[in-house]
């Protein structure tokens, strides 16, 4: 059976933002070019555009987050929403029940956009598949699925430093199985078009057929380097040590940290990323992140541009639905 | 009461009996297959023509939520979905609330059903008190009280001595245990099979090898033990292939597969659809093809419902937190007749699958139309269609990944020894 996509409407556009998977292209440049004129929105110094003045967005947060909150947060505010933040202690919403009710609280609050963080994968699906209709639903990250907002910026640093998509090597380093983000990215870069999308990582943090994403798989770091412009550090979780998937930090970092001996193995304009919070010293040294080929505080920044540029053009397609019903 | 149901084809594998014939009642037993005696006037008649007449089916896994869990279904709920389904014999594992391990519980499933009277429910004792995996149970004293097998349900017995004890004692006295294939440390943590589907959605997966581990595992007990042992229900291609090699080598072992597996694979989870989340996980295209292959070959030779009713709740919730299983009672058999239709088993063939195989791995004389038999019955249009759905479903649970679906096939009768306990639209 052949389901719809529910993030796009009728007419192709996007009505929801739930995942980077099955977005065309040419929707995705929209988010980048639409992010390009957010950038002089923050160097203001009135730093708000009257946009969605009148709405209201809602961050439901069911998995705490300081740095995804507050882009988002930001962002509305400076499209001149109304801002509801709700941080759900996610033990006591672990079932459907109580994360229903609570939908259909906020939508009696007259909310018109939900900003979801959820710790299990197909949250977002769920929750827009289950909101009343003139409620749109933006992915802030949901289990190991996709963090299609991440993935937007990300794209976004890239082509501010790079240019093009179409040549560009990049390789994304870590704990692929466990990360939403690395899945969006990978959609997302395909989907642009880049010449080479490289996985590298132990095979027990990287998902079984992860190739089928259109992806080369490494195991060793430096093979994996070569010739990459873009390098994509991913956070590695404390609670990982506990399983039997890696044997210690120390270990981890010897193999797969990036240290400025295995940063020069890639090109020499190549810069480095992390979607952050950042481990010092078990995916990343010091070095390397203050070095000069880092982008990562850069990419926080864009983070407000691109949230912005989404959040506008989802509200953008509902006005104007709205406006064709009347 | 004296019964005839005429103009029928009836269907009897076990018999090697596929013909237009009439069928005669009487006492709550089959009097006659063919042409009606002289002298045998009914009191009732059931015109069959353009249907077929089969044994009432035999369902090797069936979940009743009762006792424990009646917030999804009960005895009385679920025999009313099983009759509308023309099954009349059906197993309900042993993982109840109180646990099946002591005759009481046995006994009160027993006496429930009888007092419904609409399906005969024989109940599957648990391996292990509580189904902790840790000691044996009575499981002679639990066979006395109507326990026609034993299992651990969706329990573990990962102490491989526990296991190596259960399986020699009932060896020893001829007791049929029935056990499910997964390694738990594999499969605990998963919901989806891991692949192509679930590294894309990002769910935790369950490996094949989840599954054929455990039966090789298993395999290797019943060789050393000789315990008669039911594995299933399967879902992965190679788990049939080391069943059909063991059979081969004369191991007495049998398997069964559910039915949403011989139409359902991984893809059918996008996006995220709770109703094909189910234990053991939907596989690859590559899996429902031996799966099939195997009911073809004759490796596996029951097909089961696997039913599990579930409350609303149950299934609205990001996937990885919906509760696995559907419900399957009154979609068992059309679901089955597709396989006839896309000619993957000939149709009396899979009327053995949910008739006297099963029975036959139950080792109870049921599933057939001989002679003097139980008058156990099932009657269904092959023509009709009819669509899956809130509507027309009867058992309390609506859970199945085949709302929605037009099926053809339909039971118009059941009849349990003699009784008419169904009759669409009657």
């Amino acid at each position: 059976m052949i389901q719809r996509d529910i993030q796009i409407d009728e007419s192709g556009r996007l009505r929801h933002f739930l995942t980077t998977e099955g977005v065309k292209r040419q929707l995705l440049t929209e988010i980048l070019d639409h992010a390009e004129n957010f950038t002089a929105v923050g160097n203001r110094s009135i730093k708000k555009v009257p946009l969605l003045r009148g709405s209201t967005i809602a961050n439901l947060f069911f998995e705490p987050s300081t740095r995804t909150r507050t882009t988002f947060e930001l962002a509305a505010k400076r499209l001149s929403a109304d801002v509801l933040n709700i941080n759900i202690n996610s033990s006591a919403t672990t079932k459907g029940e109580s994360l229903l009710d609570m939908l259909r609280n906020l939508e009696a609050m007259h909310c018109d956009m939900f900003i979801v963080r959820h710790a299990q994968s197909g949250a977002a699906h769920f929750i827009a598949r289950h909101v009343a209709p003139h409620i749109r639903v933006i992915n802030a990250g949901d289990g190991s699925h996709a963090h299609p907002t991440q993935a937007m910026l990300d794209m976004f640093t890239i082509r501010r430093h790079k240019g093009a998509f179409a040549d560009l090597r990049i390789a994304i380093v870590g704990d692929i199985m466990h990360s939403r983000v690395a899945r969006s990215q990978i959609h997302a870069l395909t989907t642009l078009g880049v010449q080479e999308v490289r996985v590298i990582g132990p095979q027990t943090l990287l998902p079984r057929k992860v190739e089928n994403l259109g992806v080369h798989v490494y195991h060793d770091l430096p093979a994996g380097l070569a010739d990459v412009d873009v390098i994509i550090m991913l956070r590695l979780q404390r609670e990982r040590m506990t399983g039997a998937l890696i044997p210690s930090e120390r270990e981890y970092f010897e193999l797969y940290g990036l240290t400025p001996e295995k940063l020069a193995f890639a090109k020499p304009d190549a810069i480095v990323m992390h979607p952050g919070p950042i481990n010092r010293g078990v995916e990343i040294s010091s070095e390397v992140a203050d070095g000069p080929q880092s982008v990562i505080l850069e990419q926080v920044s864009n983070g407000i541009a691109i949230r912005m540029a989404i959040m506008s053009i989802i509200m953008g397609n509902r006005f104007g639905d709205m406006g064709e019903q009347s | 009461m004296k019964l005839r149901i005429h103009g029928g084809r009836v269907i009897d594998p076990a018999n090697g009996i596929d013909m237009i014939a009439d069928l005669c009642i009487e006492g709550g037993r089959i009097t006659s297959v063919g042409v009606t005696p002289e002298g045998f006037s009914a009191d009732r008649e059931i015109d069959a023509s353009g249907s077929i007449v089969c044994p009432g089916l035999v369902d090797l896994q069936a979940r009743l939520r009762e006792p424990g869990q009646s917030h999804k279904g009960n005895i009385d709920t679920e025999t009313t979905a099983a009759a509308a389904g023309g099954v009349t014999t059906l197993c309900c594992p042993p993982d109840t609330d109180p646990v099946t391990d002591t005759p009481a519980v046995a006994n009160l499933i027993r006496e429930l059903a009888e007092l419904c009277g609409r399906t005969r429910v024989l109940p599957i004792g648990a391996i292990t008190p509580g189904l902790r995996g840790e000691q044996i149970c009575e499981m002679v004293i639990l066979s006395q009280a109507g326990c026609i097998a034993f299992s651990n349900a969706e329990h573990p017995i990962s102490n491989t001595e526990v296991l190596r004890r259960a399986m020699e004692y009932a060896a020893s006295h001829d007791l049929t245990l029935l056990l499910r294939p997964q390694d738990p440390w594999l499969a605990t943590a998963g919901c989806a099979h891991e692949g192509a589907v679930s590294t894309r959605l990002g769910l935790p997966g369950i490996p094949e090898f989840a599954e054929t581990l455990e039966v090789a595992r298993l395999l290797t007990l019943v060789d050393r033990t000789g315990a008669r042992t039911h594995i299933g229900p399967l879902s992965t291609a190679r788990a049939v292939q080391m069943i059909g090699r063991a059979q081969f080598d004369g191991l007495p072992v049998s398997a069964s597969v559910a039915i949403p597996h011989l139409h359902l694979t991984e893809m059918d989870i996008s996006d995220f659809n709770s109703q094909c989340h189910l234990r053991p996980p939907l596989r690859t295209q590559r899996d429902q093809e031996g799966l099939r292959q195997g009911l073809a070959k004759g490796v596996v030779t029951a097909i089961c419902s696997d039913h599990q009713p579930h409350d609303v709740d149950a299934k609205l919730a990001p996937f990885a937190a919906t509760e696995p299983g559907a419900s399957g009672l009154e979609t068992l058999l059309p679901l089955s007749l597709r396989l006839s239709d896309q000619g993957i088993v000939a149709l009396p063939d899979l009327i053995a699958t949910l008739t006297c195989y099963p029975a036959r791995i139950l080792g109870i004389p049921s599933g057939t139309l001989s002679h003097g038999a139980s008058a156990n019955i099932c009657i269904f249009d092959p023509e009709q269609y009819w669509t899956v759905g809130p509507e027309t479903l009867l058992s309390y649970g609506h859970n199945t990944p085949f709302l929605g679906w037009e099926l053809k096939g339909r039971v118009t009768h059941t009849l349990l020894e003699g009784r008419l306990v169904h009759e669409l639209n009657g």
